[in-house]
């Protein structure tokens, strides 16, 4: 038997992001439940939170994030053999969405699957593609992460209707240029905690996301900034090094909180929920893209990333800004 | 050695400060962290995992949901040194 020819590195060519057009304001939601502007701003940090249309599939999304990543990358869709889509609000369990993303991308008969680690999805997507690149496995994936929330929230459930949103946000990954360039996707740090599954979820089709907002926060306070800190240190890279943090965006004080406890403070911190909400798996990427195109991460930047989520599911790593 | 009340309180104190920045000395035992101090529950979190590391105390969520006031959280380290 045979085995491919790996690649030394991976890196990122480029991002992409997608949201809705449509903007829910914290007095929308006044409107109709009982919450305040100012209760919503003070416990999760949002503002306004983007929904998708009722026509509006998760495909839909996921294609407008992958084809924005596609066309900044400079590669086309014949250059793409692996297509995975990171989400847990698939439209149905089969088929997958990422062969239809594919095909409607013009990218013919890639590798395609979706992966489910809930908010940590990207991270995970991302930490695949690069190992699939590695091992020669794949020569340039489009990962995507894709969540349409809106369809699994309970309107009228003032504790989860104020923080989820939908959106996609799309990246590249390809092997380095030259076998001497320095990678741009460093290790992955992840692990999960299933004893905890009971504090996130949705019981089955029929039902709405539930959390257990203290327990959640209590965990993500004290349990991530190891890990985030232990990415840094197998990539080799000291977290006063860094350019930027990009969480998850799953609540502004849970993000204030690990960033505090990370040892970067001169690393710029995402704030995308602002005018975000909470996008699970495309949270990382719908930050990254929109930091790069304000200018606020440049070229050769490094960028901590961090995905924590359901599962409980968790993954970190250093990357290089395209 | 069991820490006095005086020492739970001033330690405290600074906890809250750093988590809500409420002044220390507006951290009197009589003050109820929702009423008086404008905590909300998302601090409390916070405040709990501080006091753990400050006191070695864990207080659990079914336990901080049950403390109140200062005088809460200052007899519930004690007792719990006590037991230790």
């Amino acid at each position: 038997m045979r085995l491919t020819d790996g690649a030394p590195g991976s890196r990122i060519l480029a991002f992409g992001g997608y949201q809705p057009a449509k903007v829910v304001t914290n007095d929308d939601l006044a409107a109709t439940i009982d919450t305040t502007d100012e209760w919503i701003r003070s416990r999760v940090g949002i503002a306004s939170r983007r929904i998708a249309g009722p026509d509006e599939t998760l495909a839909d999304m996921a294609v407008a994030a992958g084809g924005k990543a596609l066309a900044a990358s400079g590669l086309s869709s014949p250059d793409i053999d692996l297509v995975i889509v990171a989400t847990c609000t698939p439209e149905a369990p089969i088929p997958n969405t990422a062969a239809t993303v594919a095909t409607r991308l013009g990218i013919v008969a890639p590798g395609a699957y979706d992966l489910n680690a809930a908010c940590a999805g990207f991270c995970y997507a991302l930490a695949t593609a690069s190992d699939a690149v590695r091992a020669g496995t794949a020569r340039n994936v489009l990962v995507i992460g894709a969540e349409k929330l809106s369809q699994w929230v309970d309107w009228t459930d003032r504790s989860t209707c104020i923080i989820f949103a939908d959106g996609a946000g799309a990246a590249v990954v390809s092997p380095v240029a030259e076998p001497d360039d320095a990678p741009g996707i460093g290790p992955v740090v992840w692990g999960s905690a299933g004893d905890m599954a009971d504090k996130i979820f949705i019981a089955d089709r029929n039902s709405f996301i539930v959390q257990e907002g203290q327990a959640v926060f209590r965990w993500a306070t004290t349990a991530l900034h190891p890990v985030a800190r232990a990415a840094c240190e197998r990539a080799g890279v000291d977290p006063t090094d860094l350019a930027a943090f990009v969480p998850h965006q799953a609540n502004l004080r849970i993000i204030e909180a690990i960033a505090r406890k990370l040892g970067a403070p001169q690393a710029r911190v995402a704030d995308d929920i602002v005018h975000s909400g909470n996008t699970s798996s495309a949270s990382i990427p719908l930050a990254l893209s929109a930091m790069i195109e304000r200018g606020e991460v440049g070229s050769g930047d490094a960028v901590l990333l961090l995905g924590f989520g359901a599962g409980i599911s968790y993954a970190a790593q250093v990357i290089t800004v395209p | 050695m069991a820490m006095t009340q005086e020492e739970i309180l001033t330690g405290l104190g600074d906890i809250i400060d750093e988590v809500a920045g409420v002044p220390a000395d507006e951290v009197t035992p009589d003050k109820s962290f929702v009423d008086d101090l404008d905590i909300d529950s998302l601090s409390m979190v916070e405040i709990a995992v501080a006091a753990q590391d400050k006191f070695g105390v864990e207080i659990p969520d079914d336990e901080l949901k049950n403390l109140k006031t200062v005088q809460d959280v200052i007899d519930y380290v004690r007792r719990a040194n006590v037991s230790a």
